[in-house]
């Protein structure tokens, strides 16, 4: 018998690690994501009970999976519908005979993919889509994610609740989307799986072990997505520009916290296996000429990445990555790194005159990374006042105290 | 699953009768209402007078109110409706995308509620 130490760890390790695939295959049943979740947090509890007595199962997984579809069972037979719930009551103890039957732990169908796509369906709102990937797929409980979004747990409970009566009650499939409606459904899931990775990154909330966690779980989502969608060369450029950013991680902020930005970094401390990992991905799917906005933020990242020092960086490389990027991705954020590149590829007035033109008509008065770049570009250019003004701007318009000071830490060095 | 597929555009926007691209607007309407019925999604469909003719009712304390005008005083007002019969959310969208209407107002797709009893 396991000390209960050991077993409390091995059941949560085992509930996270396997959370996603049982609870997709629980759906995939039962056909709602609530009751699902339901069934299986009572597997879990049971798990606790049994294993305790008995010893683990050969297979944690297998043994969940048999547990919840009874739980569902059960429950689907109190239901007040009970006559309008006999199909999926025959259809679970199907299931259940099968297992027996084959005396194997099952092979656990993986539905993961299917349930990705309705976590990140348009007709939810954004921060729905990234709250309930997280719940459903990644199995954080709802205290971690509110936590991770410093909202109060039983906001984000609430929003998870309402999330999933829509998308039983709306009519959200279970499915991977018509071919028609792919590409764009796909895009959805990246950019829900990239937020994660950028709440994870960006400091902006929570503490540090919780931004951890997000970076680790929107890494291992866009592994589950690529080894699912294993032919779309967006998907791998997505895992590729993660990895070469996690790889940064320790070098890109100081003992108090504070940011260092790229070209103060200590480059030992890249993790080099992961800029392996991500330089070997765009190997592969960059000659195959399918070229999107993740492949090319990879790409430029990866350029950083293999350079030995600041000062031997490949900018021409850079800018010409940045124009592309511009091409599929006409942004103002990235129009300021393809000029900040310019201004080392080839010149600061280059730079500058891009700027300019970037801001006419005033559509960059409140956009800070503007005013910082501008400032970064007017100080090297040997213009102290201009670059002061222009810092100045930069800080009023950041809410982020790290900022601010790194900002002030400019001014001073002027 | 029912999908109500709500028509509502601000009234003078699109293609207004008498002009150019109205008869081309409406075959589009016949069209559309032509591919779901042989789609076999098609419940009912029906086009509203415009809201110069709504009238609101409502009863307080036992008490009819009528008033002239729609129930709110919106720039986007409903005009139509389509109620098919659809898979699922996916399926109603994609149809929601084909009314002409679509490219110049707004489509709202609701399911309609199933009584258990």
């Amino acid at each position: 018998m396991l000390p209960p130490l050991t077993l409390q760890r091995t059941i949560d390790r085992t509930v996270r690690e396997e959370w996603g695939r049982i609870l997709a295959c629980l759906v995939k049943a039962v056909g709602d994501l609530q009751l699902a979740e339901d069934c299986l947090q009572d597997a879990v509890v049971s798990a606790m009970n049994h294993w305790q007595k008995n010893g683990l199962p050969n297979s944690p997984a297998a043994w969940l999976i048999t547990a919840a579809r009874r739980k569902a069972i059960d429950r689907l037979r109190k239901d007040r519908n009970f006559a309008c719930r006999q199909d999926e009551i025959s259809y679970l103890i199907e299931l259940d005979n099968q297992a027996l039957e084959d005396g194997e732990p099952e092979l656990i169908p993986d539905k993961r993919l299917e349930m990705i796509f309705t976590c990140c369906h348009p007709a939810l709102a954004e921060k729905t889509r990234v709250a309930l990937t997280l719940r459903t797929l990644g199995g954080l409980t709802t205290e971690e994610i509110a936590h991770a979004f410093l909202d109060r747990p039983d906001a984000m409970a609430q929003r998870l609740v309402r999330a999933k009566k829509k998308i039983s009650l709306a009519g959200i499939p279970y499915k991977i989307p018509d071919s028609t409606v792919l590409p764009e459904r796909i895009a959805s899931v990246l950019s829900v799986i990239y937020l994660i990775f950028n709440e994870g990154y960006s400091a902006s909330s929570g503490d540090a072990l919780t931004r951890t966690d997000l970076i680790e779980e929107a890494i291992r989502l866009a592994r589950i997505v690529n080894r699912l969608i294993p032919d779309n060369t967006e998907v791998s450029g997505l895992l590729a520009l993660l990895l070469l950013h996690d790889a940064r991680r320790f070098a890109r902020t100081g003992k108090l916290g504070e940011l260092i930005p790229l070209d103060m970094q200590n480059r030992r401390r890249w993790d080099q296996a992961k800029i392996a990992e991500g330089v070997g991905i765009l190997e592969t799917v960059l000659p195959k000429r399918r070229l999107g906005a993740y492949q090319l933020q990879a790409a430029i990242s990866a350029v950083h990445a293999q350079s030995p020092s600041w000062q031997e960086t490949d900018w021409p490389q850079i800018e010409a990555l940045y124009n592309l990027l511009y091409a599929v991705q006409p942004s103002p954020v990235v129009r300021i790194n393809q000029a900040v590149a310019v201004s080392y590829a080839r010149s600061l007035e280059a730079a500058l005159a891009m700027l300019d033109e970037a801001a006419t008509g005033g559509v960059l008065d409140a956009y800070q990374p503007y005013f910082a770049a501008r400032a970064d570009i007017l100080a090297r250019a040997g213009r102290t006042q201009d670059a002061k003004k222009n810092f100045g701007t930069a800080i009023d318009l950041s809410d982020n105290s790290q900022e601010k000071a790194f900002l002030h830490d400019k001014i001073s060095h002027l | 699953m029912q999908f109500m597929l709500l028509i509502y555009t601000a009234e003078g926007t699109g293609p207004q009768p008498g002009s150019d691209e109205f008869g081309a607007f409406m075959k589009g309407y016949v069209d559309f209402t032509e591919t779901v019925k042989q789609d076999g999604k098609m419940v009912a469909g029906d086009a509203l007078q415009p809201i110069a003719t709504a009238t609101t009712v409502s009863v307080r304390g036992g008490k009819s109110e009528i008033m002239d005008g729609p129930f709110a005083e919106t720039k986007e007002q409903l005009g139509g409706y389509y109620l098919l019969d659809c898979e699922d959310l996916d399926e109603a969208v994609k149809y929601a995308a084909m009314i002409p209407s679509a490219e110049h107002g707004r489509i709202e797709v609701r399911p309609v509620m199933v009584w258990d009893n």
